[in-house]
């Protein structure tokens, strides 16, 4: 007995921490950094957010009013890097610190220094990336997607600041992956085999290998930009025998992987919460193991459905068209195991629940939307138009900003140890799933009636389904007020919150109390 | 640290070096699958010799030409002729008219590029200006010719070609003397 006594005093030791900011800075603690990344994937989805106001604000109305087009476009790119970068990608980072740990039963992640620095190096990266709007000439204004020339030829020297900001994000992303892989491979607990593991576990390796593999595409990429741009390299100007269509290739290998990388640990999200609500195991554990693996691995064999209008020959056309269709399969069989999961289920409806079934919708009509998008023939119309705005929006807000929402509702009573105001999360939730319809599906329309993407006026006809898109705009940005409001309330104070506070959950991460303590599973449990 | 994991993250660090290394790899990967499959509309770089190939006489392909110069490049820059009619097989040549007309010299670098990309593998040349750099002093001009020939084997269902060439201001580049050497350089 003298062993579990050692180890009691041993865990009291460890919980003297520093105080004030130096506890953040030198924090080694998956639970710290994955709460510090939480909160900066949370303003940064507010400063996105803000940009993408100023973009619904210009466009209310026809005509110039409030921005210069230059200004417009560095809107667009911004708003486009901060919440992939800064948001989607840096919160599913934040819950695989916090959720990954508890849920294989092991007592922190597996390289606790380098978590500090994947997260410590991010806000630096980002300073650089906003600095770069205050120089003269202005940021990034080539899109998210910094296509060459627009990037070499035609851009400013923020271009270089650009480049060294994605070098950062890069580093970062590719050293929280490796701690990913090397927590889940080498800390679970005993008898946690591999088809035990939570599928938030399962979704984020995968993701993570995603992210090792892509990351130094990327990294390849903007470096190619940078020595075109200033050491005439000319890997995309073709007076010195390059292709700016190679461009558009590598950027897409690496850009396709990327969205999955913002996807599956959504759909991971979303098979621990409808089980837990529905009070059914989830229907189909393995095949939604097998379904996450064949969609990564075929999203290194779609890229080119980006490019369909680049002048492709018609069976290269053919193969990606068919290769992307392909991915509605395993997506199918995902949709179908979680309404399978609530067939006959004894569901109720908490706001975890309500977001999670949101994205099942949502998500799906994104998907759809996506499927008529692979159709090369009809990509020749929709390409660049607001319908593809309408179908990455359907997926990226409605799918994984609201796959987060509803980790942040289902796990904030094991974070905080308080259970948050239900009342108001309802209201957030019909407020935001009413406000981000009215929002993107008009896009579909003027999309298809041919508006452009990307272009800070429209022809006259677009005006009043462009004013209603702003509205729903604007209010979609209010009511994620309501969810601050909702998380500080919930921080600061609350119901307390039992160890296991949904009914119907499952896994190791209820059976710590709420709030977790700093340090868990010192000694693994035994998974039986 | 323990063992476990440093052998996992040195399989995994060296999983990202390869992946970078992959990312630099696929510009000539690229080059080479757009030379062997000529999807891309490239012409070869190089000459090809110029052995008396049989002539198809039984059909005519059209041949347009399009000739613009880049955005920065000042030269007036355009074909002898907009089109022409040619047998498979047989050799023509086709001169295109540069002139300068600003006060300095300048380098040119044409690129060529065919259309469908498809035929770019059976069309070859013999001698192109695009093969090396042009050097033409401010207010001069000259005549760049062109000795092509259309491979018989052309498949039946193509009927027209276009040869684009885009020419662009490569001055700054420009190193005499080694016009030949850097013309390969910069062939494509």
């Amino acid at each position: 007995m003298s062993t579990v006594t050692t180890a009691d005093h041993h865990d009291a030791h460890h919980d003297h921490k520093p105080t004030g900011i130096k506890r953040w800075l030198f924090t080694t603690n998956h639970k710290d950094i994955g709460s510090l990344y939480l909160l900066f994937a949370l303003a940064m989805f507010f400063l996105g957010g803000a940009m993408a106001m100023v973009i619904r604000l210009e466009l209310f109305q026809p005509g110039m009013q409030f921005v210069e087009p230059q200004f417009f476009n560095q809107m667009t790119t911004m708003h486009g890097l901060i919440m992939v970068f800064g948001a989607v990608m840096p919160a599913f980072t934040g819950l695989a610190n916090w959720m990954i740990p508890m849920m294989i039963g092991a007592p922190d992640m597996a390289l606790p220094r380098m978590n500090n620095w994947s997260f410590w190096i991010l806000p630096f990266a980002f300073l650089i990336l906003i600095i770069s709007m205050f120089l003269p000439g202005g940021g990034p204004d080539f899109g998210w997607t910094f296509y060459a020339p627009l990037s070499t030829t035609y851009s400013n020297d923020s271009t270089a600041l650009f480049v060294f900001a994605i070098h950062i994000m890069g580093i970062s992303s590719i050293m929280g992956a490796i701690n990913v892989i090397v927590t889940i491979v080498n800390m679970r607990a005993p008898g946690m085999t591999w088809m035990k593991l939570p599928l938030f576990v399962w979704t984020w390796l995968i993701t993570a290998f995603l992210l090792i593999m892509v990351m130094p595409v990327l990294a390849g990429l903007v470096t190619m930009v940078l020595t075109d741009k200033y050491f005439a390299t000319s890997f995309f100007d073709a007076a010195g025998g390059g292709d700016p269509v190679l461009f558009q290739h590598i950027f897409w290998f690496f850009g396709h992987p990327e969205v999955y990388i913002m996807i599956l640990p959504a759909f991971g999200i979303i098979s621990a919460i409808v089980p837990t609500f529905a009070r059914k195991k989830l229907f189909g554990y393995a095949s939604m193991v097998y379904a996450t693996a064949s969609i990564a691995i075929l999203s290194f064999l779609v890229w080119a459905h980006h490019m369909f209008t680049t002048g492709m020959p018609v069976y290269a056309t053919l193969f990606f068209m068919y290769t992307t269709m392909l991915i509605a399969v395993p997506t199918g069989v995902k949709v179908f195991n979680w309404v399978a999961t609530m067939w006959r289920g004894a569901m109720t409806f908490e706001v975890p629940m309500m977001f999670a079934l949101a994205f099942i919708v949502l998500f799906t009509i994104g998907g759809l939307s996506g499927v008529m998008l692979a159709i090369a023939p009809v990509d020749f119309q929709y390409h660049d138009t607001y319908f593809v705005v309408a179908h990455f929006h359907y997926v990226l807000v409605s799918g994984a900003v609201f796959s987060l929402v509803a980790a942040a509702y289902y796990w904030l009573p094991k974070w905080t140890g308080h259970m948050y105001d239900e009342k108001l999360g309802q209201l957030h939730f019909w407020c935001s799933v009413i406000s981000v319809n009215l929002l993107f599906f008009p896009m579909h329309f003027v999309g298809l009636a041919g508006m452009p993407r990307r272009i800070p006026d429209y022809a006259l006809q677009f005006a009043d389904f462009n004013a209603f898109i702003s509205v729903g705009g604007f209010l979609f940005g209010l009511s994620q007020l309501i969810f601050v409001w909702v998380l500080v309330k919930c921080i600061r104070g609350g119901e307390k919150a039992p160890a296991k506070p949904w009914e119907g959950a499952e896994g190791l991460e209820w059976e710590v109390p709420s709030p977790a303590p700093y340090h868990t599973f010192d000694t693994p449990p035994q998974v039986k | 640290m323990n063992a476990k994991h440093s052998t996992l993250i040195g399989k995994l660090s060296l999983l990202v070096v390869a992946m970078f290394a992959f990312g630099y790899a696929l510009v000539p990967l690229y080059d080479v699958f757009c030379e062997i499959t000529g999807i891309n509309g490239k012409t070869a770089s190089e000459p090809v010799s110029a052995e008396a190939a049989i002539v198809d006489t039984s059909r005519e392909i059209t041949i347009e030409f399009i000739a613009r110069p880049n955005q920065q490049m000042p030269w007036i820059f355009k074909p002898e002729v907009r089109r022409m009619r040619v047998h498979p097989g047989e050799i023509h040549v086709m001169n295109y008219l540069a002139e300068n007309p600003t006060g300095q010299a300048i380098v040119g670098q044409a690129v060529p590029s065919v259309s469908p990309g498809q035929a770019a593998l059976f069309f070859h040349k013999i001698e192109c200006f695009c093969f090396t750099q042009q050097y033409l002093a401010g207010g001069n001009d000259m005549l760049m010719p062109l000795q092509f020939y259309v491979d018989p084997a052309l498949p039946s269902q193509f009927s027209t070609i276009t040869l684009s060439y885009t020419l662009y201001d490569v001055t700054s580049q420009w190193q005499p003397g080694q016009q030949n050497d850097s013309a390969k350089e910069f062939g494509e």
